[in-house]
């Protein structure tokens, strides 16, 4: 393959004391595709911002084409070849598609900006890479998926050999995820290296040469993507065996928990963000909401846990209508609910984990009879939920806030799980979560399902759907617009349901 | 609340306080006074002897009071600016039950005034958290407001009504009975002190150890997550504006029945605002609110016998309180502006950042 591309040397880079790269070595070769592969916080996204001069590195050195090169701004890392698809995307929302990408190298004619020669210049680009944009659109009436073209048009025009992608599929449905990578095939072909970072297995399966994966801010290893398996992959982030796909073992359906019938949500715009929604679910049964955020879940969730009222429709719990009840009464009556905003509605940041994990039953005979926090015993059921549910938290004294992603999420799970709920609403349980943490929230939805609860499941990973879920449905415009068992449908049918190009 | 923190908060106010003192001295000496001399009989205008010292204490009680009225309101979000009203409202409410409720044993007699205080100002403080929880009528327009409604009809009542024969607008003075008797004699310090102590610890107690003060700070803190645990953040707001008001109200009837035995018009020399300052000092914690108190009790007495003996201007002082301010609340101040200016770190795959905010569009 000739000389590498890219060769950084010891890179070492201390916020505080502690090392978020500790002297990691990385290199990439010309014209493939690499994928930068960790959990959160292991360290992918500094090694990333140290190479685009975002970042001041404490030690080593980078190599660009066997050079040694010193990056102190992001204009040195461009100068230098290197162009960076930021996951926030930095575009101006106003202006066209043309005026973005030419911002900063645009032709002149005198003082005046040549629109016309613009344009041209865009029109050449993205025809050269065959990344189809309408030059004359403004940023923000676009697609993301578009707007995402924009950014890396406007880094190809600043002919960069070396592409970034900081998590470019995060915000993406599947239907542009599969867009993308015959997008970044197309530049691999016409001869760019790309750097891909993420977290997902899968991904990176499919678009990567090689893999180097990152943990606690160390590199673990570099291998070829051919010669490895996710399960490989994911011991190596995790540093342990890690249960990619949990056994969903037989349960018989049971009777009816909950029913929405007919259910309208008007949203602020006086849209219908629910437009006639009628689900069931059973006892033992887990049913799968899927469908792109935005689509009408966050409506759905907050309606069943009655933080939401309908403008019509029903709400049934068992036998008992909960429709007008209020969120203390719904949750009196066996509904544990996961939101998917953990940090608004599931948390409050500055109590400690102790009192969160007494969120909700703050009144009553359990932890406060007459009205009177005791103390003793809801530090004890704090020691015994973090040491069942594994919360790794310095003590339960310590503020929420202060925990990790994946631990404030336990917190909450185990919180709502733990009060014999009969049925579980769980909005997006795995966003942000680690991979051995999300192992861990799947088995205990299982063990809700088989213990004979309902479980409602949002979420917008359809690998996770598909393994948990007995049924799925998928939410598009505030319709259901598919349901059926899970066995049903194949990943590409739910793709282009969520995208609203169903059958 | 961790210990660690505590003491750092701790920390800071006392480190601001020092600097206010150090920048308030080169502030004496620019305008031409000793700077030795100002805080030497400040010092001893606050704490020289027992009689100051009464007198320090005795300015510290009422601030105790609206100091800690403002940090109840600021534990369920909201920001009682209204403490002055409330005040005035609490004074008369125990001047006419001292005045018009007779033959009552002296503790007795006492605690009714305090309870018609307390209601007085709970009532006053209650219009506005209702219209708050009901309607979203932001707490800061409306509890201004009701300082001047307020303070005005108290005025009217007084001239028109309850005003004793002479010139100045005043009641007659209160019998023995319902004057709170004094702790040093020949002082104007009373046992009122110890009602202040006893306010602080029941706050406390509250906010750590009962449901009503988890729900309160829980609305304070993260009103959606209030909402999702089924609290009734409206019912939370209405009481912790009721507490605040009748904390607010105990002001005045400390002032009345311990200090000057009659109400009169203007009495306060705005005791209700300073009281956000003081709340500001001891960040809204119950056992700060003693020292912040204690202080800006001591910068009014002192301050009062620098001007009296060594000349010196007491503005000097209210300076010096503001530079305390400044300084406390500077920090809170740098804290939201790095805030704001952060960079997203690491991000989740869905764009949030590892607050939970949404960071695209």
């Amino acid at each position: 393959m000739g000389t590498d591309a890219l060769r950084m040397r010891g890179i070492t880079k201390r916020f505080g004391r502690i090392p978020a790269n500790d002297a990691v070595d990385f290199t990439v070769a010309k014209g493939e595709i690499h994928c930068l592969l960790g959990e959160n916080g292991a360290g992918k996204t500094t090694l990333m911002k140290v190479l685009f001069g975002l970042h001041k590195k404490d030690a080593g050195e980078i190599l660009l084409d066997g050079r040694p090169v010193e990056i102190s701004s992001p204009g040195d890392a461009i100068a230098g070849g290197i162009g960076m698809v930021h996951q926030h995307f930095m575009l101006v929302g106003r202006l066209t598609v043309t005026e973005n990408i030419i911002a900063g190298r645009e032709p002149r004619s005198g003082f005046l900006l040549d629109y016309r020669r613009a344009r041209e210049m865009v029109r050449e680009i993205s025809g050269r890479y065959g990344l189809k944009v309408d030059p004359d659109a403004r940023v923000e009436e676009i697609s993301v998926g578009q707007q995402q073209r924009v950014e890396i048009l406007k880094a190809l025009l600043r002919e960069a050999e070396l592409l970034i992608f900081d998590e470019p599929t995060a915000v993406l449905t599947p239907p542009e995820v599969q867009e993308l990578f015959g997008v970044m095939r197309r530049l691999k072909a016409s001869g760019k290296t790309m750097i891909f970072i993420t977290h997902k297995l899968k991904e990176t399966m499919e678009i990567s040469d090689r893999v180097t994966i990152l943990r606690d801010g160390r590199k673990v290893a570099t291998v070829e993507t051919a010669r490895t398996t996710p399960a490989r992959l994911a011991e190596m982030m995790v540093g342990r065996e890690v249960e990619l796909r949990v056994a969903r073992p037989e349960v018989t359906r049971g009777e009816r928990i909950l029913a929405l019938k007919d259910l309208r949500v008007k949203g602020a715009d006086g849209r219908y963000r629910l437009n006639g929604v009628n689900l069931e679910i059973h006892r033992g049964e887990i049913l799968g909401i899927a469908g792109v955020e935005g689509n009408g879940q966050l409506e759905l969730e907050e309606v069943v846990a009655g933080l939401l009222k309908p403008a019509q429709g029903r709400v049934w719990l068992g036998a008992e209508e909960i429709t007008a009840l209020d969120p203390g009464a719904i949750r009196a009556r066996g509904v544990a609910y996961i939101p998917s905003d953990r940090l608004r509605r599931g948390l409050i940041g500055s109590f400690s984990a102790a009192r969160n994990l007494i969120l909700g039953s703050q009144r009553g005979r359990a932890f406060a009879p007459g009205g009177i926090l005791r103390h003793r015993r809801i530090e004890e059921e704090a020691r015994r939920l973090v040491a069942d549910f594994d919360i790794r938290a310095a003590s339960v004294h310590e503020p929420a806030a202060a925990l990790s992603g994946g631990n404030q999420q336990k917190v909450v799970i185990a919180r709502e799980l733990s009060r014999r709920p009969e049925l579980v609403v769980a909005a997006q349980p795995t966003r942000g979560v680690d991979v051995g943490a999300v192992e861990y929230i799947h088995r205990q939805l299982l063990k809700m399902r088989g213990e004979g609860k309902g479980v409602l499941l949002i979420s917008a990973e359809l690998d996770e759907l598909r393994a948990l879920s007995d049924r799925i449905a998928v939410l598009y415009e505030g319709r259901i617009v598919a349901e059926g068992p899970s066995g049903g449908f194949t990943e590409q049918e739910l793709g282009l349901l969520m995208a609203g190009e169903g059958k | 609340m961790s210990g660690k923190k505590l003491f750092i908060d701790f920390a800071y106010s006392l480190g601001a306080v020092f600097f206010a003192l150090l920048l308030g001295g080169v502030l004496i000496h620019l305008s031409g006074y000793d700077v030795r001399e100002a805080y030497l009989s400040f010092f001893d205008g606050a704490f020289g002897n027992v009689y100051n010292l009464a007198n320090t204490l005795m300015m510290t009680i009422p601030l105790i009071f609206t100091g800690l009225a403002v940090a109840v309101g600021f534990q369920a979000g909201l920001f009682n600016v209204g403490g002055e009203g409330q005040l005035y409202l609490g004074a008369l409410a125990s001047a006419l039950a001292a005045l018009f409720v007779r033959g009552l044993p002296p503790v007795l007699h006492i605690a009714l005034a305090l309870a018609a205080g307390a209601l007085a100002g709970g009532l006053w403080a209650l219009v506005p958290g209702y219209l708050k929880a009901r309607t979203g009528a932001h707490e800061v327009i409306t509890t201004i407001m009701f300082n001047y409604v307020g303070i005005l009809l108290v005025a009217f009542l007084v001239k028109e009504y309850f005003k004793e024969p002479g010139r100045a607008d005043q009641t007659s003075m209160i019998p023995a009975s319902a004057r709170i008797p004094e702790l040093i004699p020949d002082s104007r310090l009373t046992w009122a002190l110890f009602l202040g102590m006893l306010a602080i610890l029941a706050v406390d107690y509250l906010l750590k150890n009962t449901s009503l003060g988890y729900e309160i700070q829980a609305v304070g803190q993260n009103l959606p997550a209030a909402e999702y645990a089924g609290i009734d953040a409206r019912a939370r707001m209405t009481v912790s504006m009721l507490l605040s008001g009748m904390i607010a109200g105990l002001a005045g009837s400390t002032m009345v029945l311990g200090v000057l035995h009659r109400f009169i018009n203007n009495f306060s020399p705005g005791y209700g605002y300073t009281g956000i300052a003081v709340a500001v000092l001891a960040r809204n914690k119950p056992w700060g609110i003693l020292p912040a108190a204690l202080l800006f009790g001591a910068l009014q007495s002192g301050g009062m016998s620098m001007q009296l003996f060594a000349r010196i201007p007491m503005d000097l002082m209210t300076l010096v309180q503001g530079l305390v301010i400044l300084l406390v609340a500077a920090p809170a101040l740098l804290e939201i502006l790095a805030a704001s200016r952060r960079r997203p770190k690491e991000v989740t795959p869905d764009g949030r950042d590892p607050d939970g905010h949404l960071q695209h569009q």
